[in-house]
């Protein structure tokens, strides 16, 4: 990594204006697995990438339920990741003990971006290390959030976050029009079409996909093994997305999120790419813009 | 009560450490006396008595009809039997949703309506389009109800909660100073309840909700039973109506007094 004398305290700033703890706070997202969510007009999905350990045989939680309306799922540091889901189920707790009724998902991104933030401007805390795709339905809608250590909080009409996420990023944006007519299985078909262009040629052995969904007279649920094994045979069947060699708009076929030229950790300068033009938010460090 | 303090009795000794203490010897800081939570219960200072109502509003009728609510209050707050403040409105329209209308102390309901407009506002500022339904401010109100009567402070009010939701459901409670709350097609705060209600439940059809004619009709001859039987009543009220069409208070009305049957009743 690239170390300079203004990395060492959240409070410093750079002299380009730059907040580098936070900015590494990122790369701490691009090293969790890859995890994808997008939403319908009924449904929001999230898929994400598990590591199995072949010695304990556990798998990673990432996908959290928070409320009977609302799930996540995240990228990045487990322990914090744990602490921000509990800090949303207690508020979801609260509202409901307190209005009767689901907490808007709306103000619940809201309020937890404003705890991110605090986080970033205080010199005895450091920002949380994870970055979160929140998928609810409440009165408006379903609805994706991607939820950020920069404490940005972005409503999505689909997004993936973690290692390799710029082929699932691609996979969406080509598809994205589709996915508002979508019914139920062909939204989890997408997701899962999405999320396994962010698997690597060798670790196939290693990660299983896991979805859940949320929707309309659908509370927030995880799939079980039977039901993840049953949309992947879909999906087999289906053509596989194109390889990442084949990607026209993939640079060098690699996603860029592991390449050492960007964010804080390269010379700095923001490359413009075709895939940076075109994807919908920054999940990176190059948001000076 | 809760202290266990008898401002009255005589300390058992003078100048020296309480049962259990030490001597406080010079030299040290005097501890600052804890004045108690609230100062209504008996404490050093004596008691100020809080379970009483001072300005009254008297009751506060509510129907549930097909397609939203109806709330009556006559626009009396009466100082004990004194009928102090003659043109006073007990029916409220929170937001679009919500109409809320107050009996009891009417101290409690101006300040409990203050705290209820700034969640309004709050909600306005988050700029979203979701305004909070009735069933959320009836249970938020419940939570906070309850709590002062824990506290053994409450605020002395009964309230009856109206509106619709999203879809044009409608809701209708009623929500105590205990941090009671019902919901049913028909509730009432005082006199009401032991007046109306009985004329109301009389007239429900059995398969269906009223209409909004059949409505508007039991509010007129409930608020002049009211008139007649309640002596902390005027003949002059007001009548929220909440629906999907539009929330609003409209009045004031007057009872159609009719004493003619005063002739015909013997005793009571």
């Amino acid at each position: 990594m690239f170390r300079n004398q203004y990395d060492s305290d959240t409070t410093t700033w750079s002299p380009q204006g730059r907040l580098f703890q936070v900015e590494y706070a990122m790369e701490a997202v691009k090293q969790g697995a890859a995890t994808v969510g997008l939403k319908s007009a009924d449904y929001a999905v999230l898929a994400a990438l598990c590591r199995t350990s072949k010695d304990t045989d556990t798998l990673q939680r990432k996908i959290m339920p928070v409320d009977g309306h609302v799930g996540m799922s995240i990228a990045g540091l487990t322990a914090d990741a744990r602490l921000v889901c509990q800090y949303m189920r207690t508020e979801c707790m609260a509202y409901r003990h307190s209005y009767d009724t689901e907490f808007p998902i709306r103000r619940l991104v809201a309020n937890l971006g404003n705890k991110l933030q605090a986080t970033t401007q205080r010199y005895d805390r450091r920002p949380y290390g994870v970055g979160m795709l929140v998928a609810g339905y409440d009165e408006q809608g379903p609805h994706i959030f991607q939820v950020m250590p920069t404490a940005n909080v972005l409503n999505c009409k689909a997004m993936a976050i973690g290692s390799r996420s710029q082929s699932a990023r691609t996979y969406l944006e080509r598809n994205m029009e589709s996915f508002a007519g979508c019914d139920k299985d062909e939204l989890i078909c997408h997701a899962i079409q999405a999320i396994r262009g962010s698997l690597g040629h060798d670790d196939t052995e290693n990660l299983t996909i896991n979805v859940a969904i949320v929707g309309k007279d659908l509370p927030f649920k995880m799939f079980t093994d039977a039901e993840n094994q049953y949309y992947l045979n879909i999906v087999k069947a289906l053509d596989p997305p194109l390889e990442a060699e084949q990607d026209a708009l993939s640079e060098g076929g690699m996603s860029d999120d592991d390449m050492m030229d960007h964010g804080p950790s390269g010379s700095g300068v923001p490359t413009s790419d075709a895939t940076d033009i075109n994807t919908n938010a920054s999940t990176g460090g190059n948001d000076a813009r | 009560m809760l202290n266990n303090y008898n401002s009255l009795a005589q300390p058992l000794w003078q100048n020296g450490p309480a049962p259990g203490e030490f001597y406080k010897f010079t030299g040290g800081q005097m501890p600052v006396q804890q004045l108690p939570r609230e100062l209504t219960t008996v404490g050093p200072y004596g008691t100020k008595h809080s379970t009483a109502a001072i300005t009254t509003g008297s009751s506060v009728l509510g129907i549930r009809y097909d397609e939203g609510v109806m709330l009556a209050a006559d626009t009396l707050v009466s100082y004990g039997s004194l009928a102090r403040y003659q043109n006073i409105e007990r029916v409220f329209k929170i937001n679009k949703n919500i109409l809320l209308g107050g009996s009891g102390d009417f101290a409690d309901i101006q300040s409990i309506k203050r705290n209820i407009d700034q969640k309004m506002i709050e909600d306005q500022c988050c700029d979203d389009n979701i305004e909070m339904k009735p069933k959320s401010l009836a249970s938020w109100m419940t939570r906070v109800l309850y709590n002062r009567r824990s506290r053994m402070n409450p605020l002395y009010i009964d309230v009856v909660v109206g509106g619709v939701d999203n879809e044009g459901t409608p809701y209708l409670a009623n929500v105590d100073l205990r941090g009671r709350s019902h919901e049913d097609y028909v509730v009432a705060t005082g006199f009401a309840r032991h007046l109306a209600i009985p004329l109301v439940r009389e007239k429900k059809p059995k398969d269906r909700d009223f209409t909004v004619v059949e409505a508007a009709e039991l509010i007129r001859t409930c608020m002049e039973v009211l008139y007649y039987r309640d002596t902390r009543n005027i003949s002059q009220y007001t009548v929220g109506v909440c629906s999907l069409n539009g929330c609003g208070v409209e009045g004031p009305f007057q009872v159609n007094e009719n004493w003619t049957f005063a002739e015909t009743i013997k005793g009571y």
